[in-house]
């Protein structure tokens, strides 16, 4: 009876909302409030869009999207923490049909593996870079980070930090060989529709093997900010916003024209 | 095929083309540069890929990038360039993957210098990384035999899915000798079944080593000493010399295994039955040879160019089957087999040497 009347409701329907197929059918372990979760949906969508899911390969980071290979429907790998662009070389070098995407934390990616996202840049390498910067160490509970706000309170900033953070975005921008860079934010609605669309465009310029492109996100932190989701959304609005503007930092020519 | 005069680091890189790599990454360090530089003409040549990385850390990383997608691939360095390697060669074997890593050893520790050594043999042998594994280690003594171990490098790189390091010193990647190429091989025609090609008709395939779980990674721990314990079983590789009636036994690899043939050589136009084994394989070490020989010797000198790192191996192969003394020298200095000659002499007893 049931089934029936589902099939009644269902028939006439047109299906606007569900799960990509890129993306894997199982809980993933992020807190309550977290933006992982919307930017893998967001690279699953444009992944599905473009029809690539079955030529993708994902390079997780060391950090909370630690399991990000899991939690993709598509063939991946987890590089040692800070290596994933290399790695993306290796696999990007021997197979240039395929679209290799890493997706970083501001640890890995402006930390520790700031000399290898430099170098992979600078060299052009036609790989897709999902940076998620929320400004903290959120997978070893709340440390200082390279993207950290002058005088944020971390764990191990308990005075606030002493400095200015890494702005990626624009210091990747003025190499030559970069292709498409941007910043975007997940902190509500407009935004994040603003954001798949720059995952489609880098997904695009790798595709047409333009150079390197990157999409850094401007994420959430609630439990290591000590914040509600919903206070969390604010303060990236409040406070890294005018930080880290978003916008576009390099869009090449030839960019523009797909 | 012919005999060619050729270069230590320059025969390593043709033959590992040859051998089917189809992507090489590495950064310049002497005593292996040359390597290098040879792949950097040779591979684009053949359509192949060929990348100066920004540094070994880079290097590495690019290797294990590539071996997840199922091709042959190898890098190149020298002592202080693998240990730079070191996290990476942890995760390369532990996501089960093949790959070849060529070590030009040199004097150290800290920048040392340049000239040829055998201290890596911890670095190499003892696990590559962290974690509890042993790469296979291979230990030329000449260029002929470096180009025939690169070759069988990476067929037991692919048979073992497992990382292979050739541990060379400097004198082997800068000597110029003759040796005979291998035949240039086919490339595979298509991918290993682990390969991330795009999961294109099949479920996703997922290379990674993070086992949150004590259990699932005591589990993982046990497939891979199953596996070592195959290759111990399979794999131990030596050279002997006058080894069928001596009294007293030389052993040394590599390098230094050839200067001590020499010595072995003359003590033997004396009349003195001493024998040379030299281990091919330094993991495996081939612990089960040396042991049957030093039932029936009267002593044991291990000679290295360090301060005694196989030795320990030697001692734990031999018990106390006989006595195992150590001749070494560091920093860059090479042993001249009159060193080794007067060395043995000391140490032979009076009936051996009369």
């Amino acid at each position: 009876m049931t089934d029936l009347l589902l099939e009644a409701t269902t028939s006439h329907m047109e299906t606007v909302y569900c799960m990509p197929q890129a993306l894997s059918a199982q809980p993933t372990h992020y807190c309550p409030g977290c933006t992982h979760g919307v930017a893998h949906r967001l690279l699953a969508e444009a992944l599905d869009e473009l029809n690539m899911r079955e030529r993708a390969i994902l390079v997780a980071p060391v950090g909370c999207a630690v399991f990000a290979y899991q939690y993709f429907e598509i063939d991946g790998c987890e590089a040692p923490h800070g290596r994933a662009p290399a790695m993306a070389t290796g696999l990007k070098r021997v197979q240039p049909d395929r679209i290799v995407i890493t997706y970083q934390g501001d640890g890995d990616l402006a930390s520790i593996g700031a000399g290898e996202i430099l170098h992979a840049a600078a060299r052009g390498e036609p790989i897709t870079v999902i940076f998620i910067n929320n400004a903290i160490y959120g997978m070893t509970g709340g440390q200082m980070a390279p993207t950290s706000l002058s005088g944020q309170r971390t764990t191990s900033s308990p005075f606030g930090r002493v400095g200015e953070p890494l702005r990626m975005s624009e210091l990747l921008a003025v190499l030559p060989q970069t292709a498409y860079i941007v910043r975007r934010s997940l902190h509500n609605p407009a935004h994040i529709r603003k954001a798949k669309k720059a995952i489609l465009t880098a997904l695009k310029a790798q595709e047409a093997g333009l150079g390197f492109s990157m999409v850094e996100l401007l994420s959430s932190c609630p439990t290591n900010w000590g914040l509600s989701p919903a206070e969390a959304l604010e303060w990236i609005e409040k406070h890294m916003l005018p930080v880290f503007p978003v916008g576009d930092y390099k869009v090449a020519e030839a960019v523009k024209e797909l | 095929m012919s005999r060619e005069l050729l270069k230590g680091n320059v025969a390593i890189a043709e033959a590992a083309l040859r051998a089917g790599m189809y992507a090489y990454f590495g950064y310049p360090i002497t005593p292996q540069t040359e390597l290098l530089e040879h792949l950097a003409r040779r591979m684009p040549e053949l359509g192949r890929v060929f990348l100066q990385a920004e540094s070994e850390v880079a290097a590495i990383n690019m290797v294990y990038g590539a071996a997840c997608a199922g091709v042959r691939t190898m890098t190149s360095s020298s002592s202080p360039g693998i240990s730079l390697m070191q996290e990476g060669l942890s995760y390369i074997a532990a996501s089960d993957l093949p790959c070849v890593v060529v070590d030009v050893m040199r004097g150290g520790p800290g920048l040392g210098n340049i000239l040829p050594s055998q201290a890596d043999y911890f670095q190499v042998t003892r696990s590559a990384g962290h974690g509890d594994y042993h790469p296979i280690v291979l230990a030329p003594a000449s260029v002929q035999e470096a180009v025939d171990l690169t070759v069988l490098a990476f067929d037991l790189a692919d048979q073992y899915r497992h990382l292979v390091i050739l541990a060379a010193d400097g004198l082997i990647g800068q000597m110029m000798e003759p040796a005979e190429l291998p035949p240039m091989r086919d490339l595979p025609a298509e991918r290993p079944a682990y390969a991330l090609t795009g999961a294109k008709g099949r479920p996703p395939r997922r290379i990674a080593s993070f086992y949150l779980q004590a259990e699932a990674e005591e589990a993982y721990n046990l497939q891979i000493q199953a596996r070592l314990a195959r290759i111990r079983q399979n794999e131990q590789r030596s050279a002997e010399y006058f080894t069928d009636d001596a009294q007293f036994l030389v052993v040394g690899y590599g390098t230094v295994g050839r200067i001590a043939l020499s010595a072995v050589r003359q003590l033997r136009a004396a009349g003195v039955p001493v024998g040379l084994f030299r281990p091919i394989t330094l993991y495996p070490f081939p612990e089960a040879r040396l042991r049957a020989l030093a039932e029936r010797v009267a002593g044991i000198l291990v000679v290295e160019m360090n301060a005694g790192q196989m030795l320990e191996d030697v001692r734990l192969a031999v018990l106390e089957r006989a006595p195992v003394h150590f001749y070494g020298r560091m920093g860059g200095a090479v042993p001249m087999p009159e060193e080794i000659v007067g060395a043995l002499r000391q140490l032979l007893p009076t009936e051996v040497l009369s």
